[in-house]
């Protein structure tokens, strides 16, 4: 007998018909279109080390997180790879029409696709894996494509949350238990690295807040555990933002205040570094509506273990401490089968919420969906009017099993968040947590992405910083500095890379932003180059740029734009930024400091010789009351981080 | 001028901003992305619409080609990724395998003397399962070895030639009912 395939083949060939002549000439054409617009949105001839042009097919926030896929992303077990094509599916997610709000798209990007193609070529762009450089047996194989629904867990769990109990500052809780991480899966999200701008030529910067804490809390991991943390999982402003700031409350009826200062810069004489902090409103607390919660707990197999499903059992254990008897409950667990553990119940039947916690046992694999769709589904039937409902998402990334389109995970959580559910991720665990995920999950579900890898932390996020996780006082809050180029030759954002806004976005109430809660901060820094300052780094322009037309001596003009929670349109507050260099407070200090760590554990190019030792004495002259120990903490961790360098 | 530079080479320097590289580079290999194309969706117009789609996205996606894979290698993967996307936004698997199907119509109409074949050939693809239709496209169509499939298709060389063994299998279970020419 022949061989079959011998006859298929023949058969092929045969079949085969030649390319039509007239597609072809357009295709090529088209295609040949397609390349000079993405060379016209290319920086120059040479790509810009700063912000390469291979980010050119990004279209969106949850598009930067391709990026994740390192090369050492690649080299990571299944899980990873599993997280790797539930990510690369993110950015088409929002490409529908839509009529909610768009997901943030990323400057420098949006020009890069040929738009005829959009449709059918958005999706494959990105779910080609990188080429042939990945061990074979990592490469999504068609059947891990079609089954590869699964998202990887994701350590991110809402932030800091000003406490609904502030009265007394709680000790911390324990020493973090050093945990080495297991096989390496893990997925974080991050961007290069801001780059210098030219006032004169690029005078408006302009991102979304960000009120994580995730990446804190993964690097101090990391630290304890005996190494320096992988650049990407290090966010400068996660880290920032960690820590509780002495800013002014907003008056009466303002939802936050703004607070501008100007210091000299630690690592550089020539520069100024501007700090723009957000206080938001801390509304009494015996004023807050009734808050209905639905915790929606993997318990997965990898969820087992004291760090995992104990520390997550004893960290709710804590929280609901911190309820009042007039909230709801209610616990939907997700592993293997989605199950509704614990049907609402008022918080102040603690016996019955305890026990349910008490006989969570981990086993099975992971179907998030089919989970998420339970939670939000429990969280509609709970909501009543003017009260707050939230899912609480606590996993440590396993999202494998289950139905399996991740597009359709994404676009449902986005879809949810219209419906008035607030979706924040706690993330537990380290070793196959995907960090980038969860941190998508929260920025679509309007939510806050912490990590929780101590009691201690646990304590910050769910006890002391409670309200502001659960209660939002505004939503898509943006931001957008102008710096006068009278004054300023140069200035650079420092973190906030994966929240960059296009400048048009800004004013564009659809487009998606972070969420502020009450009583949250929110610090951004900027390291700003005076005029005239010889540690400029770029030559000015020899023909020179036009003539400002303004003669204002400030140093740049702050535009803030917000909406009030569950409102479609935007109000916006200006604010001049004075010229104006003040003697730098503990708190200015402070955040310098930690801006530094996040920078040299980034390995930037702009610090210069200051390194580790630097930070730990800026810091430590600089910890001031530090009620709850978390700098005293920090200055800890970057003594570690100096031992690690060499 | 450029009939000797490497593909390689090529997609090297139309990562870098290179346009005539570029449209050389399309040039030489369009029409065999085309017929790959044609294998793994079995239908002309199916077919042009994917070689378009990834001739288009290809600017954007060759920054992130390296040197070291083939060329060929992988623009196959890209095909076969973007053949997997399409299919997968048409849902199911009893649509995607209508491409043969319906070119099997098409066929039928205008060829009476390829019909047997043509028959054969469509209800054969058609009665295959994805993976192994995919791996027959650049076996078979494309005459890749077991080691260059593989690479193609991000599995190991084994399961190339475990499929290639289970094809064959079902193609002489199928035998009987089809008729082999």
């Amino acid at each position: 007998m022949t061989d079959p395939l011998d006859d298929l083949r023949d058969a092929m060939r045969r079949a085969t018909p030649a390319p039509d002549s007239a597609r072809r000439a357009e295709t090529l054409a088209r295609a040949q279109e397609s390349f000079d617009r993405l060379q016209e949105s290319r920086p120059g001839p040479r790509p810009n080390p700063v912000r390469p042009g291979r980010w050119a097919d990004i279209r969106n926030g949850a598009g930067m997180m391709l990026n994740t896929l390192s090369s050492r992303g690649a080299l990571a077990a299944t899980t990873a790879l599993a997280a790797c094509v539930l990510l690369v599916a993110l950015p088409s997610l929002n490409l529908g029409p839509t009529s909610g709000p768009v997901p943030p798209r990323v400057p420098d990007g949006t020009e890069a696709m040929p738009a005829s193609a959009d449709d059918a070529a958005a999706p494959m762009v990105d779910a080609a894996p990188p080429p042939a450089p990945a061990p074979q047996s990592l490469a999504p194989s068609a059947e891990r494509m079609s089954r590869g629904l699964a998202l990887p867990p994701g350590a991110a769990a809402p932030k800091a949350m000003p406490g609904v109990v502030m009265a007394e500052p709680p000790a911390l809780l324990a020493e973090p238990p050093v945990m080495l991480p297991e096989a390496d899966t893990e997925a974080f999200a991050n961007a290069d690295p801001n780059p210098v701008k030219v006032a004169a030529e690029d005078p408006v910067s302009t991102f979304s807040i960000d009120t994580d804490t995730a990446s804190w809390a993964v690097i101090r991991q990391s630290i304890m555990a005996g190494a320096l943390p992988p650049k990407d999982a290090v966010r400068i402003e996660e880290m920032v933002n960690y820590f509780p700031y002495a800013y002014p409350a907003p008056e009466a009826d303002a939802a936050f205040r703004p607070v501008v200062s100007l210091s000299e810069t630690p690592w550089n004489p020539g520069t100024r570094l501007l700090r723009i902090g957000l206080q938001g409103a801390l509304p009494a607390v015996a004023d807050r509506p009734p808050l209905n919660l639905v915790f929606l707990i993997d318990t997965s197999g990898s969820m087992q273990g004291p760090d995992r499903l104990g520390l997550l059992v004893q960290s709710f254990r804590l929280m609901l401490s911190q309820l009042r008897p007039e909230d709801e409950v209610a616990i939907v667990t997700y592993a293997g089968s989605a199950g509704l553990v614990l049907p609402p119940t008022l918080a102040g039947e603690r016996g019955r919420i305890l026990a349910a916690l008490d006989g969570l046992t981990a086993g099975g694999s992971t179907a998030g969906q089919d989970g998420l769709r339970q939670a939000y589904a429990t969280a509609e039937e709970m909501a009543k009017d003017g009260e707050v409902s939230r899912i609480l998402l606590a996993t440590d990334g396993d999202f494998n099993v289950g139905p399996s389109d991740p597009e359709a995970l994404k676009d449902y959580v986005a879809g949810k968040r219209e419906s008035g559910t607030y979706l924040s991720v706690l993330g537990f665990g380290r070793g196959n947590l995907d960090d980038a995920t969860m941190q998508a999950l929260a920025q679509n579900g309007n939510g806050t992405a912490a990590y929780i890898d101590t009691l201690s932390e646990a304590q910050k996020v769910l006890v002391d910083q409670l309200t502001g996780a659960l209660f939002p006082i505004a939503d898509d809050v943006k931001v957008q500095v102008e710096f006068n180029p009278a004054t300023v030759a140069e200035y650079r954002l420092i973190g906030y890379e994966t929240r960059a806004l296009l400048r048009e976005d800004f004013n564009n109430d659809r487009v998606d932003a972070g969420e502020i809660g009450a009583g949250h901060q929110v610090t951004a820094l900027y390291e700003v180059t005076p005029k005239g300052s010889p540690a400029r780094l770029t030559d000015p322009l020899h023909f020179g740029t036009a003539p400002a037309t303004s003669d204002s001596t400030d140093l740049a003009f702050l535009r803030l734009r917000w909406k009030a929670p569950g409102t479609a349109e935007s109000r916006l507050s200006e604010t001049a930024i004075p010229d104006t260099v003040t003697a730098p407070d503990d708190d200015a200090r402070f955040a310098a400091a930690i801006a530094g760590f996040g920078q040299l554990l980034r390995g930037s190019a702009y610090l210069g010789n200051w390194g580790f030792g630097d930070a730990v004495a800026l810091a430590q002259g600089a910890t001031g009351e530090d009620p709850y120990g978390y700098r005293h903490e920090a200055v800890k961790l970057m003594r570690l981080a100096e031992s690690m360098e060499h | 001028m450029r009939m000797n530079t490497s593909d390689e080479d090529l997609a090297a320097a139309a990562a870098s901003g290179d346009r005539a590289a570029f449209a050389a580079l399309l040039e030489r290999r369009y029409d065999a992305l085309f017929a790959l194309c044609f294998r793994l969706t079995g239908a002309r117009a199916e077919a042009e619409d994917l070689t378009q789609d990834i001739c288009l996205a290809l600017p954007a996606k060759l920054a992130r080609y390296e040197s070291r894979a083939r060329f060929t290698t992988w623009l196959y993967r890209v095909a076969v990724n973007a053949a997997h996307d399409r299919r997968r936004r048409r849902a199911t698997h009893a649509k995607a395998a209508a491409g043969w199907g319906d070119w099997e119509i098409a066929r039928q109409a205008e060829m009476a003397e390829a019909k047997v074949q043509a028959d054969w050939l469509a209800a054969t693809m058609a009665a295959l399962p994805d993976e192994l239709r995919d791996t027959l496209a650049l076996t078979l169509g494309e005459e890749l070895t077991h080691a260059e499939a593989a690479e193609v298709l991000g599995i190991a060389p084994g399961t190339v030639s475990w499929r290639l063994s289970e094809a064959r299998r079902l193609l002489r279970a199928l035998a009987p009912k089809e008729g082999t020419p």
